[in-house]
């Protein structure tokens, strides 16, 4: 059975807690939640990557030259 | 001078599916945590994420950079209900056996009425081409004092033992 463990700082005490059937859907469904967040994210970074890439290929410039001309 | 002070401190004999610090005290200046973290996600990498004070509300923003060793991107988010540190300073199970990753996170000021800035640099280990490693800037958009803080992976379902969670308080910063 998977557990949390939680620290009080107030007296030093780790407690171990093993997880309540709630707690366990609560947590896979964060989970799946963050996981698709992080998924749609990168999603997103790689298109503005790919759109980067064509609009320098068809303005026929590199990287550094279009900082060149920005700076 | 700024002095560092243990507040608490864990490392996992077993894996565990969340560490929260609780009855975090209100006598320093700002905090710190050195996290060193696997967890049983099946890839090289996970995230970490982290909730305040048991806020799940969408408080959360931050922007990251990362580089793998061969790409490197920025993105960012906004209105999340949680934090999470994007892929940097966890080590998934499929990396370099016996590796964590490394996490440093930096809350200034947790104690003062006002939303919180923070920041995180994570950093994985790998002993292949690619390893991840980002710096974040973030925000809890929160007024209230920091009092807890409790950490899960995104990806995996449990940190692996060995993970170690520590915890400073700085005075004096």
């Amino acid at each position: 059975m998977p557990h949390k463990v939680i620290v009080d700082c107030s007296t030093g005490e780790i407690t171990e807690v093993e997880l309540t059937a709630e707690e366990i859907k609560d947590m896979e469904a964060a989970q799946k939640a963050a996981e698709a967040e992080r998924k749609a994210q990168e999603v997103i970074a790689a298109a503005k990557e790919t759109a980067k890439t064509a609009l320098l290929d068809k303005l026929g410039i590199t990287a550094e030259e279009a900082k060149l001309l920005l700076s | 001078m700024a002095t560092y002070t243990l507040i608490s401190s864990n490392v996992l004999a077993s894996s565990a599916a969340s560490v929260t610090f609780s009855a975090i005290p209100a006598t320093y200046t700002d905090l710190v945590l050195r996290l060193s973290l696997r967890t049983n996600n099946s890839g090289l990498n996970d995230s970490l994420s982290m909730i305040i004070n048991s806020d799940t509300a969408t408080n959360y923003s931050f922007r990251w950079l990362r580089g793998n060793g061969a790409a490197a991107s920025s993105s960012s988010a906004t209105s999340a209900s949680a934090f999470s540190s994007n892929a940097g300073g966890v080590n998934g199970d499929t990396s370099t056996a016996n590796t964590f990753g490394s996490i440093e996170l930096y809350i200034p000021s947790y104690t003062v009425s006002q939303n919180k800035p923070f920041s995180l640099m994570g950093v994985g280990e790998n002993n292949a081409t690619t390893a991840y490693m980002n710096p974040i800037a973030a925000l809890w958009s929160n007024t209230s004092t920091i009092t807890q803080l409790n950490f899960t992976p995104v990806s995996g379902t449990s940190f692996l033992s060995g993970s170690s969670f520590y915890l400073y308080g700085i005075s004096n910063a």
